[in-house]
């Protein structure tokens, strides 16, 4: 009796302790692999939405090289408490993302100086890296823009209808707020006769879902306010400002809300994702958003819009001198090499990351299955992604008479500034608050975050 | 047998100790130990003293604010949820046709997570709001009711099922006793069911006060603290705290040590009084 259950009680001790060996298991594993081939490096993805392709590099990448690249991806709006618990893991991220300036503050002791790697070399526009000193700690490695995007087949509808009460005829014809506001607000009056619900798509305004207002919109006023008051993007300068172009936000923001699909008192609940089905089915002609929205918009069914008849106008907001304005073109994705992992290791991460943006191999996957636009001089003409929007972008970005507005929202405080702005933006659009409390609390808020 | 119990006690402990040790002693011993320094990640942590306990009042009105909105909250849910489900359990005992399907439907919302319960919440609310011209996040009030409908609506099934055990535990002598001196039901019930019902009374309401107090996921599913801060309770309040932004991980961990030193406090001081008031099941 006493025997069997000394063996009993050993065999519920082994298997706890198997269980929680096994628990912390995995990445046993993966070290064993390490010393069978070339080397593991750990990739921590920032884009939910590329997983997918990220998978098939690692796969082409470790039968090519014998480098096994394990990509863990965080779930959306996750990314920063996920790389905190990962980076103090034994495994940690060799390469991981930060978000601009700001993120660099928060993971400085993590990155390492990329100044002499070869991918930095190959930017086309070395100024858009993170720098410190004359360090290198964050290489940009996609290009992305926003503005609004409009569906010129509703556009075209609306250009040739009788009762037409502005004389605009054409999309180039709109260069400044006051034809837009125009345009917009006759068709809104028409709508019906347009066949759409409202112009603009839903202002999702609700929470965690309101960075298209808070991040991008508020994006142009403070550029063009550390424009004209000559602030130096690097120093401490950015820890306070005024708000002075408050005026010419609301003027987009009151176009945005009060011409659109939804109602302003419910927009509270709207999402991303309604506003771009809404813009799918061709229920609003018009919807503040940047190039990556493009698989958005096709994956709905149903989805009338066609590729061709998709395009961008830079966000007119009543600024001096807007005419030449163009899209937000810019980028939040910088990757960065963990600068406390081995040197081998590192040396790794920069070996894979150079062969993903060199190669041929590499190449494709970024351009048709990624669809990035690479700020590397290693793609050319050819190597151009597909979709629409991306390459409106590119050929916005090459235009020579309209200035490109950088994001500078990577200096914005923190993201509870971001979400403090959206929830006001909210209330003021549901009539609850004033648009002084907005701009109180912008400057106020921002002040005190940015400490 | 007692002898060898005893003497294996140690091993037999073993398993969950260890589990028990990895999953949550030390994690909570380095939770202290970080509320009193600045870090970004949990290995680089500097020592910084009481300062984060002092920021945690000092620096905004977010840790009070969630405070007043989780006690209203908690005490509205606690009285609702017992009073619902005790009544619930009263008219499953009698014997009413169905009773095991009423009982299973009762009892279900509880399997489903918070998360899902919230979205779905969201949805019906915001659908009903929505011929008013409103949404949840229009008004705190909403957004409180709201979640004490969905507190409800999960919590009383399973706090149900124990009062429905407790009140089969009666002895039916005493009901019979009651009966034949000529007890009103009302009588019976303040005089023999309460009385004998007390134990159920003090883990439901331990139960309730305890999951209201430390809500998280309906609170972040619903109503993700909109309008502005103003429905966040005071897991989300830390939550936003420490993942919101770059430099406040040691205030968020000290809000935290202070939530556990809240939430325990007040579970004592509820166990203590409705103890009380238990009688001896003779």
């Amino acid at each position: 009796m006493k025997k069997r259950l000394a063996i009993f009680l050993c065999l519920a001790v082994i298997l706890s302790f198997g269980l929680l060996a096994s628990g912390c298991g995995g990445d046993d594993e993966q070290g064993d692999d390490k010393t069978a081939s070339g080397g593991t490096i750990y990739y921590l993805n920032f884009k939910p939405e590329v997983a997918d392709v990220y998978k098939d590099i690692a796969a082409a990448y470790k039968e090519e090289t014998g480098v096994t690249v394990n990509v863990v991806t965080a779930a959306s709006g996750t990314y920063e408490q996920t790389l905190k618990s990962e980076i103090a893991k034994a495994e940690a991220p060799t390469i991981f993302q930060i978000n601009g300036p700001r993120g660099y503050q928060n993971w400085k002791d993590y990155c390492a100086d990329l100044s002499g790697t070869e991918l930095y070399k190959h930017m086309t526009d070395p100024t858009l890296a993170i720098r410190d000193g004359s360090g290198v700690y964050g290489i940009p490695f996609v290009i992305e823009g926003y503005g609004i995007i409009y569906n010129d087949a509703i556009m075209r509808d609306y250009f040739e209808l009788k009762t037409k009460k502005t004389d605009v005829s054409s999309m180039e014809d709109i260069q400044d707020f006051a034809t837009l506001k125009a345009v917009v607000e006759d068709m809104q009056a028409q709508k019906d006769a347009l066949g759409i619900k409202g112009v603009f798509a839903s202002t999702s305004l609700k929470s965690g879902e309101d960075w298209r207002w808070q991040t991008h919109l508020a994006n142009i006023p403070i550029y063009y306010e550390f424009q004209k008051n000559d602030v130096d993007l690097t120093g401490d300068e950015t820890r306070e400002i005024q708000f002075q172009y408050d005026q010419e936000f609301k003027n987009i923001f009151d176009l945005y809300i009060n011409n659109s699909v939804t109602d302003p008192k419910m927009l509270g609940s709207k999402q991303v994702a309604d506003s771009m089905a809404e813009f799918a089915l061709g229920q609003c002609a018009m919807v503040q958003n940047g190039n990556w929205a493009w698989s958005q918009i096709a994956e709905v069914s149903g989805n009338t819009v066609k590729a061709e008849d998709i395009h961008f106008l830079p966000i007119y907001m009543g600024m001096e001198g807007e005419k030449d304005q163009g899209l937000c073109i810019g980028t939040e994705n910088f990757i960065a090499v963990n600068s406390q992992a081995s040197p081998e290791q590192q040396k790794l991460a920069e070996d894979f990351l150079y062969w993903l943006y060199s190669s041929d191999t590499g190449k494709d996957f970024v351009t048709n299955r990624l669809e990035f636009i690479a700020p590397f001089d290693t793609f050319n003409e050819d190597d151009r992604p597909s979709d629409p929007l991306a390459r409106e972008v590119m050929d916005w970005m090459e235009r020579e008479d309209v200035h490109t507005i950088p994001w500078n929202f990577t200096l914005f405080p923190s993201q509870t500034f971001k979400d403090d702005f959206g929830a006001v933006l909210l209330q003021y659009a549901q009539g609850q608050k004033n648009w002084d409390d907005v701009k109180n609390l912008v400057v106020t808020q921002w002040k005190s975050e940015s400490r | 047998m007692q002898k060898t119990l005893r003497r294996y006690a140690a091993v037999f402990v073993l398993p969950t100790a260890v589990a028990f040790t990895v999953a949550f002693l030390i994690p909570f011993l380095m939770g202290i130990y970080l509320s009193f320094t600045e870090f970004t990640t949990v290995t680089n942590a500097k020592w910084v003293g009481f300062s984060n306990y002092l920021r945690v009042f000092r620096d905004s009105s977010d840790f009070t604010n969630a405070f007043w909105f989780t006690a209203k909250f908690t005490v509205v849910s606690v009285v609702l949820v017992n009073l619902f489900a005790f009544s619930l359990a009263m008219l499953l005992t009698r014997g009413i046709r169905g009773t095991n399907v009423f009982r299973t439907v009762f009892f279900m919302p509880n399997l489903i997570g918070g998360i899902v319960l919230g979205y779905i919440w969201q949805l019906i609310i915001n659908g009903v709001l929505s011929w008013f011209m409103v949404d949840i996040t229009f008004s705190a009030s909403y957004g409180f009711w709201g979640l004490v409908i969905l507190m409800n609506w999960q919590l009383t099934g399973y706090m149900m099922i124990i009062y429905i055990a407790a009140i089969q535990n009666i002895p039916s002598d005493l009901l019979e006793a009651a009966a034949i001196d000529g007890a009103s039901p009302r009588q019976v019930l303040r005089n023999v069911i309460l009385p004998m019902v007390m134990p159920a009374v003090t883990i439901c309401t331990f139960l309730t006060l305890t999951n209201s107090f430390k809500l998280f996921d309906q609170n972040f599913a619903l109503t993700g603290g909109a309008p502005g801060r103003e429905t966040a309770m005071l897991a989300l309040d830390i939550y936003n705290t420490f993942y919101g932004r770059v430099g406040y991980e040691g205030m968020g961990q000290s809000k935290a040590v202070l939530f556990f030193i809240m939430v325990a406090a007040i579970a004592y001081l509820q166990l203590r009084a409705t103890r009380d008031r238990e009688v001896e099941n003779a």
